[in-house]
């Protein structure tokens, strides 16, 4: 909410800078967003009269007028079409300065002399305004100093409330808080009730009384619709950020800025036999002011005639309902509409008002009547009209009840922990309106004010207390609660170490958005339906990403976009399956995710620049198992749609499917863009992050005994099997087996692979004779050729 | 005498001539073998006068040992030389660099999450995790937010249908944890969160750390203690903090954290880093915890906005653009 500093300055005045006094609202919780100045930095401008107004004889757009600063007379050359005979306006003298770097000089334009400038309300930084000059009103003292004349050494504040606080959201409501933080005296705004000359009502009828609780209504005949708004409440007003309209709209406007109470005016005219307050009617129309036509629903408060709702309750009135330029006869209303009845109204039909605003957050339940005496008090002084007696409709029983509401003494210590004063709890309590309905030693008993309805338990009244002493005035320590640490766990691999891991491996980290283009996701996954969003962001992050590979390989086309060819990316975060009709069945599994692609070194002086190929990503991934504890992970030919259907593999600990790995499908990435192969792997985190607590076994002291083999077998045949049937006949004392050669190509059958393997032996209670050992190799030997036709090369 | 003289000096001298171990074996071998020079002096003892020959003998022993030390001294310079001439040829520019990975580096948002979780840890808080699809319980209405309450529209909204949202904050972490676990409790809740709103400086998804401590006899002293620690230990600098009163729905009494920064000109001014307060007691008590007997405080904080204040970074957006020439820029 943006106010004017002098306007709350006419109702509180402490003896504080304005900067402290920023300070001070900002501290007790009513933040200021910013400070503004309400017109630019000019000087030297006065109240100027234009007495006569010629053509120019060298040019069509321009006039020479005869300008008075209420001593002199000047000739001035202005091309404003409205520069006439008669008017006031803003003249800034040479030497004026406007802005920086802008000073009035005498000036020829076109042969003609001219001393000075007529300023139209831009040029002055009072608004956008560029339609000719300003014009003033004519009881204005012409000579006097033009910013004096507006009070424009004044600041706009722009407070930015939170939801518990719209007893703040008016001058009133400021001005209370002000007072109570400098313990000085509010000045409120008089309020007389207005004399009533005609007995004209307008009947009233509430059917939805829970909703509308008070609803008060007041006819007054006869205004004056064409009247001028004054200029004190057009720049009031303009401070805050509202526009002029018409006198009896300004008014209704002012008044809700001034107590906070929202208005509506409505022409009499148009009423059609009395006013309804009720629920809508489902799929009734409504045209609001604004132009647009809105389907109502019956869960919308309206204010109707016997014909057609003529306002949304509390939000905007209708377009053929309100004052216009042939109004002679109004009916204003001032009502109080619960909060629970208007929430989330407005936004639900996008609307958003000034009066929503405030109906939602709560109005001051007994301010409808001092509001309209208010308002019909303004509309008599600038529209003059004959006042008619206030209807009033009021429903008791759902009218907000004041709270009862306790303070101990010792949970205020213990929240605190200190033990504020007595006397000085119940005056902060005071000072804030709450009424003390008994004091002891150990409580305060209260009452809270009708404005205060955000107070309603015990916590409340310890926030305020705090609040008002000051946050930075309580004291701080550490907790001394006695800490109970959780065993620290070496079965659990932290996340922070599979990270460094990759790191080590020269990844750099990714975070990619979670929601990803419905095209990319049907792209990589066509048979997963991925969870959609019903109000993303923008149509690309319209989905939940179902795997966080697509993510990195449009990170990779990012970079590959910028010349940055060698990319290691990995990831770790949920990944999205199922349906959030299932919500507890829908799988948000943590993963990691790696990407690597382009040259396996950073280009240097000790090698070529061979790529990356499938194998290095498996040494990554199987980096990433060797700290667990739950088996080896074994590999499948996998069947994923977006990978490379003979380059990637699915991966299995214990039989579960954990994850995957391998290149990406090469028609996929000819697709996207990719200008080389893309390796990639996804794992779910679960499986990787069990750790072994490792226990130790004794060493052998006798010799280990060495044996290679090379064989034959076709190509199909996974080197996986071949380890498999090794140690399965190899005996108990086998120790390692490892691969150190696979060919395939000439020389050899070209259906055949030949892979070389060194088997080791070690017993740990005698030295193996070679006897055993041969034995052992034949063993081997015989069953590799049996089970995998495999056969020793000469 | 004097030939045992000039045989030494002989000697010696061949020694220091010797330019190879073969040469000093001959120069050995000359003086000191079986036929050698010395040797043979020594058999010549019986020509000396009884009364001289001890001392002539010891005077050959030492010339022989002399002899001997001098010849140990030049193998071994030999050998030194050697060494040095062959080492001399295998000199590599070590100025190359070294073989094998650069190291990667871990995401600038991760790094200050660890800070974030190191320092909590430390003082004995637990780290919780959650789903980010959350029911509209968890993510509002156990937070004190009923529907259509005015804050939800502070936090614009991701649904996927009226019950269901993309978590909005960590805070319904802090709840399943309420509901499962009884006091004392003390929890950290890192994690991705969603908000509809994407400008310069709002990206549709961030981070969170949210911070939960309930126990008995928790205050608002014990609040300011541990967040203007955790903020100097975390800006490694003793930073001017202030509370400020602000309102969350979830918390009361309700505090903004601001702290003070200088810019490049000197001109001081507050910047918001935190949220938090006393945790609402309606909130204890829908998670089934005695609000009478128990009270605590939570926080929460983006950690973006501590990622762009630690390490300069004046784009929100390039967190999630992951260019690798602003990730490497984090090692």
């Amino acid at each position: 909410m943006k106010i004017s500093e002098n306007w709350l300055r006419e109702w509180v005045n402490p003896d504080i800078s304005s900067d402290d006094l920023v300070a001070q609202i900002t501290l007790a919780g009513l933040e200021v967003d910013e400070v503004l100045p309400v017109a630019s930095e000019f000087s030297g401008v006065v109240v100027g009269e234009i007495l006569g107004a010629e053509p120019h004889p060298n040019a069509d757009k321009l006039q020479v007028c005869q300008v008075s600063d209420g001593v002199e007379t000047f000739q001035v050359v202005c091309g404003a079409p409205n520069a006439r005979p008669g008017i006031k306006i803003p003249f800034a003298k040479i030497g004026a300065v406007l802005g920086a770097d802008f000073k009035i000089k005498k000036a020829k334009l076109r042969q003609v002399e001219s001393f000075g400038m007529l300023c139209s309300a831009s040029e002055l930084g009072l608004s956008d305004d560029h339609d000719g000059i300003m014009e003033l009103p004519a009881n204005v003292k012409t000579g006097e100093d033009f910013r004096a004349f507006l009070g424009l050494d004044d600041q706009i504040i722009d407070v930015d409330l939170t939801p518990n606080r719209s007893d703040c959201l008016s001058i009133a409501g400021l001005a209370r808080e002000v007072g109570v933080l400098n313990k000085v005296d509010v000045t409120p705004v008089e309020v007389t009730a207005a004399n009533v000359a005609i007995d004209d009502v307008f009947p009233v009828r509430v059917d939805a009384a829970d909703a509308c609780p008070r609803y008060l209504g007041r006819v007054v005949r006869g205004v004056d619709v064409t009247a001028q708004t004054p200029l004190w409440m057009v720049e009031k007003l303009r401070r805050s950020g509202v526009r002029s309209i018409d006198p009896i709209v300004d008014i209704t406007n002012y008044v809700m800025l001034e107590l906070g109470q929202p208005m509506h005016a409505f022409d009499l005219a148009n009423l059609s036999g009395s006013i309804v307050v009720r629920m809508a009617s489902q799929g009734e129309k409504i045209v609001l002011l604004d132009g647009q036509e809105i389907t109502l629903r019956d869960d919308t408060l309206v204010i109707a005639d016997e014909k057609a709702p003529l306002a949304i309750a509390g939000v905007m009135g209708g377009e053929g309902s309100g004052v216009n330029d042939k109004t002679q006869d109004i009916f204003l209303e001032s009502a109080f509409f619960t909060p629970l009845s208007l929430a989330g109204k407005a936004r639900s039909y996008g609307l958003h008002t000034d009066s929503s605003h405030r109906f939602e957050r709560g109005v001051d339940a007994t301010l409808q009547e001092r509001a309209i005496e208010r308002a019909t008090a303004l509309v008599v002084e600038i529209a003059g009209g004959q006042v008619g007696p206030i209807t009033h409709a009021v429903n008791e029983a759902s009218l907000p009840e004041a709270a009862l509401v306790t303070l101990r003494r010792k949970k205020l210590d213990q929240y605190l922990a200190m033990s504020i004063d007595k006397d000085l709890v119940t005056d902060i309590l005071t000072r804030l309106g709450l009424e003390m309905v008994e004091v002891t030693d150990e409580a305060w008993m209260t009452k809270a004010p009708s404005h205060r309805f955000d107070i309603a338990i015990e916590a409340d009244l310890i926030e305020e207390v705090a609040r008002i002493y000051g946050y930075d005035n309580l004291p701080s320590s550490m907790p001394q609660a006695a800490v109970n640490f959780t065993p620290l766990s070496e079965s659990k691999t932290q996340i922070q170490v599979l990270r460094w891991i990759l790191v080590s491996q020269g990844y750099q980290e990714a975070v990619t958005y979670s929601f990803i283009d419905p095209v990319l996701s049907k792209q990589f996954l066509p048979n997963i339906e991925p969870v959609p969003l019903a109000n993303p962001i923008s149509a690309d992050m319209g989905v939940m990403r179902p795997s966080l590979v697509p993510g990195l390989v449009k990170a990779y086309l990012y970079n590959q976009n910028r010349q940055q060819s060698r990319v290691r990316l990995f990831e770790t975060g949920r990944r999205f399956i199922g349906s959030v009709e299932a919500l507890a069945d829908l799988d948000q599994q943590q993963q990691v995710a790696g990407l690597i692609a382009g040259a396996r070194h950073a280009e240097a002086w000790y090698h070529g620049s061979e790529k990356v190929d499938f194998y290095d990503l498996k040494a990554h991934v199987e980096a990433l198992f060797a700290l667990n504890d739950g088996g080896k992970p074994t590999y499948e030919r996998s069947s994923c749609e977006f990978l490379h259907p003979g380059r990637s593999a699915d991966i299995f600990l214990d039989g579960r499917f954990v994850g995957l790995i391998g290149e990406l499908h090469p028609q996929l990435s000819k697709t996207l863009g990719a200008n080389q192969p893309i390796y990639v792997f996804d794992i779910a985190l679960n499986a990787v992050l069990n750790a072994t607590l490792p226990e130790y076994k004794a060493v052998s002291r006798f010799p280990e005994v060495r044996r290679d083999l090379a064989l034959l077998v076709d190509r199909s045949v996974p080197v996986s099997e071949l380890e498999r049937v090794i140690s399965a006949t190899a005996g108990d004392a086998l120790k390692n087996v490892l691969v150190f050669d696979v060919y395939q190509g000439q020389g050899i059958d070209d259906t055949k692979k030949s892979v070389a393997l060194g088997l080791t032996w070690q017993h740990p209670s005698h030295t193996l004779s070679d006897e055993e050992v041969n034995n052992s190799v034949e063993q081997t030997v015989a069953a590799l050729s049996e089970q995998l036709g495999a056969v020793v090369r000469g | 005498m004097e030939n045992l003289k000039q045989i030494l000096a002989d000697a010696l001298s061949a020694v220091a001539a010797s330019e190879s171990e073969s040469a000093l074996d001959d120069v050995r071998v000359h003086y000191l073998g079986k036929k050698g020079a010395l040797t043979a002096l020594l058999k010549q003892l019986g020509n000396v006068s009884a009364e001289d020959r001890p001392k002539f003998g010891q005077m050959v022993n030492e010339a022989k040992d002399q002899v001997q030390e001098k010849i140990t001294e030049r193998k071994a310079s030999l050998a030194k030389a050697a060494l040095d001439a062959k080492l001399a040829t295998e000199t590599i520019d070590i100025s190359l660099s070294g073989k094998g990975q650069e190291v990667g580096g871990l995401h600038p948002v991760t790094r200050t999450m660890e800070r974030i979780e190191t320092f909590f840890r430390g003082i004995g808080f637990d780290v919780a995790s959650g789903p980010e699809i959350e029911d509209d319980y968890h993510n509002f209405e156990a937070l004190n937010i009923p529907a259509h309450h005015p804050a939800r529209a502070m936090q614009d909204t991701f649904y996927f249908n009226p019950s269901t949202v993309l978590r909005t904050h960590t805070s319904p972490v802090q709840v399943r944890t309420m509901e499962t676990t009884q006091p004392p409790i003390r929890i950290i809740c890192p994690g991705r969160v969603y908000r509809c709103d994407s400008d310069q400086t709002h990206t549709p998804m961030f981070h969170q750390v949210e911070g939960l401590l309930i126990d008995e006899n928790i205050s608002f002293a014990d609040l300011k203690g541990i967040l203007q620690q955790f903020l100097n230990v975390f800006f490694e600098d003793d930073l001017k903090v202030r509370f400020r009163p602000s309102y969350f729905p979830f918390t009361e009494p309700s505090i903004e954290v601001d702290i003070m920064r200088t810019n490049s000109k000197g001109e001081e001014s507050w910047l918001e880093v935190l949220g938090c307060g006393m945790v609402h007691p309606k909130v204890l008590e829908m998670s089934g915890i005695d609000s009478e007997k128990y009270t605590g405080f939570a926080f929460g904080m983006g950690v973006e906005r501590f990622a762009m204040l630690r390490y300069k970074v004046d784009d929100l957006r390039m967190f999630f653009e992951n260019d690798l020439r602003f990730l490497k820029q984090f090692k």
